[in-house]
């Protein structure tokens, strides 16, 4: 097992880094990972085998994930996993080493054996990897040795996951390592068709879709995320309400602050859960319009159930106040889930910026000091 | 449910027709069906479809495809108009570096 002498890469890369120089880490993932169903015997040692059926461990682990609780650790070691039974012909799966992104594919691949080659994504999804290059060409080189993948299996057929695409390019890695990359389905759930159909993808299958659930899932770690700025927020509204306002702090907090604490929670409620939830009936292409626009309309229902008298200007400027700041914090989280959007482009957002991050700041800023105002001449 | 559309004529994305081939790589790589063959070779179908992940211009073997891809994801494209960061959101291709890793709020 000569795992550092690779002659041939060297003289092929022309990405300007050496291939080489980053296998030191071990290359046989551990057996004792909570998820290893036992190990298979292989040419190139024992690796761990794993089951396609997800334990309640498995589902616990990703809400947690999904909530943000210990996500930037869930991952599991990169290498070489047997699922099932598999043989020498039997197909090489490759994945990231996100838990998540593994889970996912195994549990599609119910009854059916193979090898799943895991990529050190530093514990990222295959998408984002491949954005970002983790999931990459050279990743997947080195992977293909340190695994000692040739030695296990007697065909040179690798399936990685459409959305890895964007990180790796599959003529380079026939061209080094001889192995030929099939762009499997977007959808895990659609690789038992496309293994019997041989290694076919309908058009449905490469096509990639934003439905309501992959929307709903991303809300939580949005939502944890904004709750951090709100609670700090409110505190500050509280607080300014009570030393501002006309009467007594408490009185104030009570007249004012409370409100304030309401009014901002249901901006956040608005950008980081109807936004996602919504997205495809709010008007407007540009995301900050769609959060404008949810915005306007939870400022104008919170003040119609307040109830309040308009007739005098404390209460008008009051009420402009909140109809800015609403809408530009709603407006702000909801562009900032075009990062989570599968559609958006990097020339859209930044087009989407530099004119709404502007405006957002600004009818902030402006309802702000409306606010305060309204306060103080009450 | 119809599929979701971004902003319109904003994409990078170009094709250049005497290099391609017809080889239909880069349709099997593009999530957004942006392509179609045209004879000898492919042609841009819906421009404003396009998410610029940069896929087709990756895989395309004789480099026919230019894109400027990347992740649209706002802290990083903020962070890098603001000269920080070179622009990363969680850790960029060096995720050696925990304190832009832990960043949450976008994609990963
Ligand atoms: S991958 Fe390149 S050569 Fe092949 S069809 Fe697309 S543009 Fe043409
Ligand atoms: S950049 Fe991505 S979305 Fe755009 S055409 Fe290429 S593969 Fe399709």
């Amino acid at each position: 097992m000569n795992k550092f002498e690779f002659p041939i890469i060297k003289e092929h890369v022309n990405c300007g880094c050496n291939v080489m120089t980053a296998i030191s880490e071990n290359i046989i993932p551990r057996l004792n990972q909570a998820f290893v169903r036992g190990f298979v015997n292989t040419p190139a040692g024992r690796l761990p085998r794993i089951s396609s059926e997800l334990v309640w461990q498995d589902h616990w682990g990703s809400i947690r994930a999904r909530w943000g609780v210990g996500r930037t650790d869930y991952k599991i070691d990169p290498g070489l996993y047997a699922l099932g039974n598999p043989d020498n012909n039997s197909s090489v799966f490759v994945s990231a080493n996100y838990k998540m992104s593994f889970d996912h594919l195994r549990s599609a691949l119910k009854g059916r054996s193979g090898w799943i080659l895991v990529l050190d994504t530093k514990g990222i999804n295959v998408w984002c990897a491949a954005g970002k290059g983790t999931f990459g060409t050279k990743e997947l080189l080195r992977r293909i040795e340190s695994s000692d993948l040739k030695k296990i299996i007697s065909h040179n057929r690798l399936i990685l996951p459409q959305l890895g695409a964007p990180g790796v390019a599959a003529h380079k890695i026939k061209q080094i390592s001889g192995f030929n990359v099939h762009y499997g389905p977007i959808r895990a759930k659609d690789l038992p068709d496309y293994l019997d159909a041989g290694f076919k993808a309908t058009e449905q299958m490469r096509i990639k879709t934003f439905p309501l659930q992959e929307r709903a899932v991303l809300i939580p770690i949005e939502l944890v995320e904004a709750m951090k700025a709100y609670l700090l927020l409110a505190i500050i509204f509280l607080i300014v309400s009570g030393i501002s306002g006309p009467a007594g702090f408490w009185t104030n907090t009570a007249t004012f602050g409370l409100f304030a604490a309401m009014a901002l929670f249901c901006a956040i409620i608005g950008g980081a859960v109807l936004n996602p939830l919504l997205l495809p009936f709010l008007p407007g292409r540009a995301f900050s319009i769609k959060g404008f626009s949810i915005g306007i309309v939870i400022a104008m229902v919170l003040l119609y159930l307040r109830n309040m008298n308009m007739s005098g200007w404390p209460e008008r400027i009051e009420s402009m106040a909140w109809l800015l700041i609403i809408s530009s914090i709603s407006g702000y989280l909801a562009m900032n889930f075009t990062g989570c959007s599968t559609y958006t482009s990097l020339s859209g957002v930044k087009r989407e910026i530099r004119w709404a991050l502007p405006l957002e700041i600004a009818c902030g800023a402006v309802g702000l000091v409306l606010w305060i105002s309204a306060v103080i001449i009450a | 449910m119809k599929n979701l559309m971004y902003l319109k004529n904003v994409v990078t994305l170009q094709v250049d027709k005497n290099k391609c081939t017809g080889c239909g790589m880069c349709m099997d790589v593009c999530p957004h069906k942006v392509f179609k063959i045209n004879s000898k070779h492919v042609v841009i179908q819906n421009r404003d479809a396009c998410m610029e992940c940069g896929a087709c211009s990756l895989n395309c073997p004789v480099n026919a495809i230019s894109v400027n891809s990347g992740v649209g994801c706002v802290n990083a494209v903020i962070n890098a108009m603001l000269g920080r960061n070179n622009g990363e959101c969680c850790g960029g291709p060096d995720t050696d570096n925990k304190a832009t890793e832990s960043k949450g709020g976008c994609c990963c």
